[in-house]
């Protein structure tokens, strides 16, 4: 049994929730092969080829799989896919939008999101918003699957064999769509998914100048900077910085909740981070239920005196 | 321009669920029932490219058990023209799903199809996606924008790394995100108005579609509960916590 991992990338480096899938597939397959599908991405396939636990690498480069069109990347997964037992991406917003579209392709149902592997065929999956697990069977020839990055390990890197790479034909554009821009500010702090801890903020922020309170706070930690949906709503941060049911999921070592209620949507986000921490002036406010270490205060007199003890 | 929009019914996204002790599910008796709050969000933006000129008709589609009817109603009442609801008591999946809304895709022919990302009790987040592959069309996930032009939608997705813009050649699949728009909330006038509105019943024989379920759960359980926390008088103590006590901070 092979598993085809589809890898996630910038055409430069390979994004770190690959090696998690790398990991999720090895306990389903004994083979794992990495797909790199992009444009003038050697490099992304060199590091694929150093992955521990992989087995050969496939490349597919073209111009217009470049910039991580569905229906271009999808097509290229669907049409290597046939001869794997397994097929799996990240659960990120790219293996999300392309692995469903590559499993229909196939006639088989896909498995979203799984957070364990317990055979070849049956996975561990969250639902209603990671208040209940489901444990599925799926009889499909291909299981297709996206995996939780935060529920495995990552694999390693290795420095001494290199997996062979083979070059596979482009699939053609299907000329359905077109990439427009891209826009998403680049941080000199850690990524949300993967950082060892997240400092995140909720509407009781007030305003996107309070959030560089909360940076400075980040900073001295050496966090990644998280928000609630309603502070997104609310302008106070980007989209991307939302964790949530359907934001991001993190698993950080230590996340502090600040001015975040804590709504079920929220929690589905960050509840399985290894210590948490709420400040919020509402003692009934729901994040105190999960947090490890709630601190009822007001957040404007509580973040300088946090940023004084840190140090 | 047609546009077809799909609903789901489920649990209200407010209440707490609870799953049963014996593994066999959650339980859903005498639970608050739903839009998923995704579709509606489907349904709201249809409603405001048809108020703006770019529509003509709008069909709302839900699959499932009768109740589904309601819904459907409230759909109806926020703008929609039609309903078909394509019921079935059968455990219908992602995949099934898809396979209908392919057939009423078909027999509608609209230019644009609007699902919600995911439903809320699944969070499957596939079918939009599996509706594309399956019609040959292209999709634009997660959107967050939607502007049509020249038989091309132009939308914004929100992605991990921030926002894609794309453009699609319609007829197209579209998947809403949260920001995409703020429903409206539905009035009385409308509510009365939405019971003389057409809707049709068909089952997914009439469409011969095969909904046979393709995955099987085993168990479903709750997750692993967290230890009860403490509260700290300050943040002094807090800092001495998380250096000396959980040391997760230096």
């Amino acid at each position: 049994m092979a598993a085809l991992v589809l890898a996630e990338h910038d055409n430069r480096q390979l994004r770190s929730s690959t090696l998690n899938v790398v990991t999720a597939a090895g306990r389903m397959a004994g083979d794992v092969h990495l797909l790199v599908a992009g444009s003038g991405c050697a490099a992304v396939a060199a590091q694929a080829a150093q992955v521990a636990g992989v087995s050969k690498v496939l490349v597919a480069d073209a111009p217009h799989l470049a910039q991580e069109l569905s229906e271009c990347v999808a097509e290229q997964l669907a049409a290597l896919a046939a001869g794997y037992s397994h097929v799996a991406a990240p659960a990120t917003s790219f293996g999300k939008d392309v692995l469903p579209r590559a499993a229909a392709r196939h006639d088989c149902a896909p498995v979203s999101d799984i957070i364990a592997v317990e055979a070849p065929d049956t996975f561990a999956r969250p639902i209603y918003a990671g208040n209940a697990i489901a444990t599925v069977r799926c009889a499909e020839p291909i299981k297709f699957v996206t995996v939780r990055a935060t529920s495995f390990d990552a694999a390693a890197i290795r420095s001494d064999a290199a997996a062979p790479i083979e070059a596979v034909a482009a699939v053609a554009d299907p000329g359905l769509s077109r990439f427009v821009s891209r826009e998403g500010a680049k941080l000199d702090r850690p990524e949300l998914q993967g950082a060892r801890v997240v400092v995140s903020g909720g509407r009781g922020l007030g305003s996107a100048e309070n959030f560089k309170l909360l940076a400075q706070v980040a900073d001295r930690l050496n966090a990644a900077l998280g928000a609630s949906r309603a502070a997104v709503d609310a302008g106070y941060a980007p989209n991307d910085w939302q964790v949530g049911q359907t934001g991001k999921i993190v698993a950080p070592q230590l996340y502090l909740a600040v001015g975040i209620s804590g709504a079920i949507q929220h929690l589905a986000g960050m509840k399985d981070s290894k210590v948490i921490v709420a400040i919020n002036k509402d003692p009934e406010a729901p994040i105190f239920q999960v947090a490890d270490y709630g601190l009822v205060a007001d957040l404007f007199e509580a973040l300088p005196q946090l940023l004084k003890e840190l140090g | 321009m047609k546009i077809l929009v799909s609903i789901k019914r489920v649990v209200d996204f407010n209440v707490k669920i609870r799953v049963k002790s014996d593994g066999s599910g959650v339980d859903l008796a005498n639970l608050k029932m739903s839009m998923n709050p995704f579709d509606e969000i489907g349904v709201e933006e249809a409603v405001r490219l048809r108020e703006a000129g770019h529509a003509s008709e709008i069909v709302v589609v839900s699959c499932g058990v009768a109740q589904c009817q309601e819904v459907l109603r409230t759909a109806l009442a926020m703008g929609a023209d039609r309903a078909i609801l394509v019921q079935t008591d059968e455990e219908l999946q992602p995949l099934a799903v898809a396979k209908i809304l392919k057939a009423i895709f078909e027999r509608e022919k609209p230019q644009l199809v609007i699902l919600g990302k995911q439903a809320i009790d699944d969070d499957a987040n596939q079918t939009g996606q599996m509706l594309a592959a399956l019609a040959g069309l292209p999709q634009a996930t997660f959107a967050s924008k939607l502007a049509l032009a020249d038989g091309w939608a132009q939308v914004t997705r929100e992605v991990d790394a921030g926002l894609q813009t794309v453009s699609v050649k319609l007829p197209a699949v579209v998947t809403t995100d949260l920001r995409l728009n703020e429903p409206r909330y539905v009035t009385l006038p409308n509510i009365m108005k939405a019971k003389k509105k057409p809707l049709e019943t068909l089952t997914p024989k009439d469409l011969s579609v095969d909904v046979r379920a393709r995955l099987q759960t085993l168990r479903t359980v709750e997750p692993p509960q967290r230890k009860a926390g403490i509260r700290v008088p300050d943040v002094a103590t807090l800092v001495q916590k998380l250096r000396n006590e959980a040391k997760v901070i230096s």
